[in-house]
C-alpha cells in the first residue's frame, strides 16, 4: 500500500509523539507518571470503544466486564504463567466473550445491545461471585515487582497498538463497511455486506483491548475483588471520554481523556469534597456547548481558518 | 489555523509545567497529615462512621493541646483530605498525590480491605507507616513481608471467627446455649465469604452441627425467605457473615419471623450506635463483630471527646482503633521525630499507650491484641471476647425480641 504526503506526515507526528509520551518515565516524576498510566488507560479504553461504536453508532456499556475478565486473568494466573502470556491471552478471552455477546445481540438493533452490554459486567461480577462462594476462594492478591513504570510503558506500547490498528481498519475494507452500516444499516445490507459479521468482528477488537487493559493494570490494583473489578463506572468514564473527544476520528478520545483526566485531577485534589457535583456540572457543558466533542470543534477552528484565509 | 495549533501547545505545555513543577517547599511549622477514604461509594457509609471523624477529633485534639510533640517542639497538625470515590485506582492517585505534590509528613491508612492493599505499594515506596485499621485478612504474613512498614490493627479474619466459636462453646459450656445446632448464613461478598469459609471448619471441630448454611447477594432487599429457612431448621443459635445493609435487613426479619434462638449473631455494622438506635430493646442480647470495653476510662474520655467534636457517638469496634492507630503515630513522631523509616521502626519495636490498653505489634506487624465478639446489653454494645484485652462482659442469653 502506497501512503499519500499527508499520511507521511502522520506517520512522522505520531512516531514523534510515540517517543515524547513513551519516554515519559524517564523524565516525569512519579505524580506524572501515575497521572500517565490514567490517560494511556482511559485512551486505550475509549480508543477501541470509538473503534466500534464510532462507525456503528452502538453504544457499549461493556467495558467494565471485559476489563474485569482481564484483571481476573492475571490474578488467577499470574503465579503460574509469565506475564506476558496472560495479557494476551485476556485478549483471547475477552475477543471470545465479545463474540458471543455480538452474535447474540449485533443483530438487533441499538437499544437492546445498550441494554445488554449494561448488564454483562454485572453478569460476570455476578457469576465470579458465585464461584467465589461456591468454593471459598477470597479476593485474589496480585503480588508483582511491576513498577509503575514497567505498566504505563506495557499501556503505550497497547495504545500504540491500538491506533496501528484502528488506522488499518479504517484503510480496509471493514472499515468501509462500518461506515456504511453506521449511515444506514439497511442499504448496507442491500449491497450485500454482512452487517452481522462486520459489527461482531469490530467488537472483539474492541473486548479483546479492553481485556488486555486489565490484565496489564492488575498489578497496580494489588487486591482483586468482583466489586473493584468490575465497577459499572469505568464504563461510563470511557464512553463520556470518547464522546467528549469525538468518535468519528481515531485521535478524538485521546483529546477528550487527556483534558477529561487533568479536569478530574484538579477537582478532585481541590474539591475533595464536591467531587461529583463538580463532575455533574463538568458534564453540563460539555454537553451544552460541545455536543460534538474536542474533535468537532478542532475541525470546525480549522476549516473556520482556512475560509478566512481565502477570503 | 497556526493560532488554534500554538495556543492548544501553550495550554499543553503550561498544564505540563505546572503539573512537572515540584511543589513549593515552604519551611513550615505545620505537619501535613494525609487522609485517604471514601467520601462517595459503597463504602462511604461506613467510612463516615469508623474513618473520617476519628481523623477529625484526633487532629482538633493535638491542635487543642497546642501541635504534635516534634524534636522537643510542637508543631501543629494540618489534613489533606481527599475522596477516593471506593475505587483503587483513585487511591492510587491520591497517595501519589500527597506524597508528590502535597508533600504529606504522613498518611493515614485508607479505608476497607482492597483500598488498603492498593495503597500498600506506594506506602512502601515513599516510606510511610502503613497502620491499617480496617483491613481484616488472613494474609498478614505475606503483605507485612512484602510491605515492611504495613500494620495490622484489627485483627485476622480466622481469629474473627475463632471468637464466635468461642462465645457459643462458652455459652454451652454454662448451659445458656442448650443443643449444638448452627444456622449461618452470609454475604456473598468478599469478607461475608472469607469469613464463612473459615467458619465451616471452626464450627465443625468444636461439634456444632450447621443446619442451615446458605448466601445472599449483596445488596438484597427482601430477606425474608432467608430468615424464614433458618427458623425452619431450627437451629439454637444463628450466625450472619453480614454488611451493614443486611445486618439491619437480616434483625427485622428475625424480629418479624420471631426467631427463638439463644444466641443471634450478626457481623459488620451490628457495634454502629445506629444500630442499638434502631432496634432498641429487641437489640438486647445481640451479638456482633468487634467489641470495646465501654467502662474503661480512656474509652469514656474517647467518647465523650468524639461526641463533642464531631456530634456523633464512636461504633463499638474500628472507630476506637482508628483512634488508636493515630495515637500509636503521634507517639512515634514523639519519641524519634518526622524520619518516616524511623518511625515504622519504632512503631516495629515499642508499647503504645492507646485507648484500647497497651498496644504493640508481633513479627508479622500484627496487632495480637484485639476485640472479636460484643453484644448489646440493656442499650450498651459492650465487649464479650478478646484475645488479650480486658474488661470483656459476660455473655447474655439472647430472649426474645421485644
Amino acid at each position: 500500500m502506497s501512503l499519500t504526503g499527508k499520511e507521511i506526515q502522520g506517520v512522522i507526528l505520531a512516531a514523534i509523539a510515540l517517543l515524547v509520551v513513551g519516554a515519559l518515565p524517564y523524565y516525569g516524576s512519579d505524580y506524572l507518571l501515575s497521572l500517565g498510566i490514567t490517560i494511556a488507560m482511559f485512551t486505550v479504553l475509549a480508543t477501541s470503544w470509538a473503534l466500534f461504536s464510532g462507525p456503528t453508532h452502538y453504544i457499549s456499556l461493556a467495558t467494565a466486564a471485559f476489563f474485569g475478565l482481564g484483571t481476573y486473568t492475571t490474578g488467577l494466573g499470574f503465579e503460574s504463567l509469565p506475564f506476558w502470556s496472560l495479557v494476551l491471552m485476556a485478549g483471547a478471552l475477552g475477543a471470545v466473550l465479545a463474540a458471543l455477546v455480538g452474535l447474540a445481540t449485533l443483530r438487533l438493533s441499538g437499544v437492546y445491545f445498550v441494554i445488554f452490554t449494561l448488564g454483562l459486567a454485572e453478569l460476570i461480577r455476578q457469576l465470579i461471585t458465585w464461584g467465589q462462594n461456591m468454593t471459598g476462594q477470597k479476593g485474589l492478591y496480585v503480588l508483582t515487582d511491576f513498577t509503575e513504570g514497567n505498566l504505563y510503558m506495557m499501556l503505550v506500547a497497547l495504545a500504540s497498538a491500538v491506533f496501528l490498528v484502528g488506522w488499518l481498519i479504517g484503510r480496509s475494507r471493514l472499515g468501509f463497511a462500518l461506515r456504511i452500516i453506521g449511515d444506514d444499516e439497511t442499504v448496507a445490507a442491500h449491497s450485500g455486506i454482512n452487517t452481522a459479521q462486520a459489527k461482531v468482528l469490530l467488537f472483539m477488537v474492541s473486548g479483546a483491548v479492553a481485556a488486555m487493559t486489565g490484565a496489564i493494570l492488575a498489578p497496580r490494583y494489588v487486591y482483586i475483588e468482583p466489586a473493584l473489578a468490575f465497577t459499572p463506572l469505568l464504563s461510563f468514564q470511557v464512553v463520556i471520554m470518547a464522546l467528549l473527544g469525538g468518535v468519528h476520528r481515531l485521535w478524538g478520545p485521546i483529546v477528550g481523556v487527556i483534558p477529561f483526566t487533568l479536569i478530574l485531577e484538579t477537582i478532585s485534589a481541590n474539591f475533595p469534597n464536591q467531587v461529583t457535583l463538580f463532575i455533574g456540572i463538568v458534564f453540563l457543558i460539555i454537553v451544552y456547548f460541545i455536543p460534538r466533542g474536542f474533535a468537532g470543534l478542532i475541525e470546525q477552528a480549522r476549516s473556520w481558518s482556512q475560509s478566512e484565509s481565502m477570503a | 489555523m497556526k493560532m488554534n495549533r500554538r495556543t492548544a501547545l501553550k495550554l499543553g505545555a503550561a498544564s505540563t509545567a505546572a503539573l512537572a513543577a515540584p511543589s513549593i517547599v515552604v519551611a513550615s511549622d505545620m505537619v501535613k497529615i494525609g487522609a485517604v477514604a471514601p467520601k462517595t461509594g459503597p463504602l462511604a457509609g461506613g467510612a463516615t462512621v469508623t474513618q473520617w471523624p476519628n481523623i477529625a477529633l484526633w487532629a482538633n485534639q493535638v491542635n487543642a493541646k497546642g501541635g504534635l510533640m516534634v524534636d522537643g517542639g510542637q508543631k501543629m497538625v494540618e489534613v489533606i483530605e481527599y475522596d477516593d470515590q471506593t475505587n483503587p485506582g483513585e487511591t492510587i492517585k491520591a497517595v501519589q498525590r500527597l506524597a508528590t505534590q502535597d508533600n504529606a509528613d504522613f498518611i493515614v491508612a485508607p479505608y476497607g480491605t482492597g483500598l488498603n492493599i492498593a495503597a500498600a505499594p506506594l506506602f512502601d515506596r515513599y516510606n510511610y507507616p502503613h497502620l491499617a485499621v480496617s483491613a481484616i485478612t488472613d494474609q498478614i504474613e505475606d503483605l507485612s513481608s512484602q510491605f515492611g512498614g504495613m500494620f495490622f490493627l484489627l485483627g485476622s479474619t480466622t481469629a474473627f471467627v475463632q471468637g464466635v466459636v468461642d462465645v457459643l462453646q462458652g455459652m454451652q459450656a454454662e448451659g445458656s446455649l442448650t443443643g449444638n445446632k448452627v444456622a449461618m448464613v452470609n454475604v456473598a461478598d468478599a469478607f461475608g465469604i472469607e469469613l464463612a469459609t473459615a467458619a465451616r471448619p471452626l464450627f465443625e471441630a468444636a461439634g456444632f452441627e450447621i443446619v442451615y448454611d446458605t448466601s445472599y447477594p449483596l445488596g438484597t432487599q427482601d430477606l425474608s425467605p432467608v430468615m424464614k429457612a433458618a427458623k425452619a431448621a431450627e437451629p439454637n443459635a444463628f450466625v450472619a457473615w453480614s454488611y451493614p445493609p443486611d445486618t439491619f435487613g437480616l434483625t427485622e426479619q428475625a424480629i418479624i419471623e420471631d426467631l427463638q434462638v439463644e444466641a443471634y449473631y450478626t457481623a459488620v455494622a451490628t457495634c454502629f450506635p445506629a444500630f442499638g438506635g434502631r432496634f432498641g430493646a429487641a437489640a438486647n442480647g445481640i451479638l456482633g463483630a468487634g467489641g470495646v470495653n465501654p467502662d474503661s476510662d480512656k474509652f469514656k474520655a474517647y467518647a465523650a471527646a468524639h461526641m463533642e467534636v464531631t456530634g456523633n457517638a464512636p461504633d463499638g469496634w474500628a472507630s476506637a482503633t482508628t483512634y488508636a492507630s493515630l495515637q500509636v503515630l503521634e507517639q512515634s513522631i514523639a519519641a524519634v521525630g518526622m524520619d518516616r523509616e524511623a518511625v515504622v521502626e519504632h512503631v516495629k519495636a515499642s508499647t503504645f499507650d492507646t485507648v484500647l490498653g497497651d498496644m504493640n505489634f508481633n513479627a508479622n506487624n500484627a496487632n495480637e491484641r484485639f476485640w472479636t465478639v460484643g453484644q448489646w446489653q440493656n442499650g450498651v454494645y459492650q465487649g464479650v471476647a478478646e484475645t488479650g484485652r480486658e474488661g470483656a462482659k459476660p455473655v447474655m442469653v439472647k430472649q426474645g425480641w421485644a
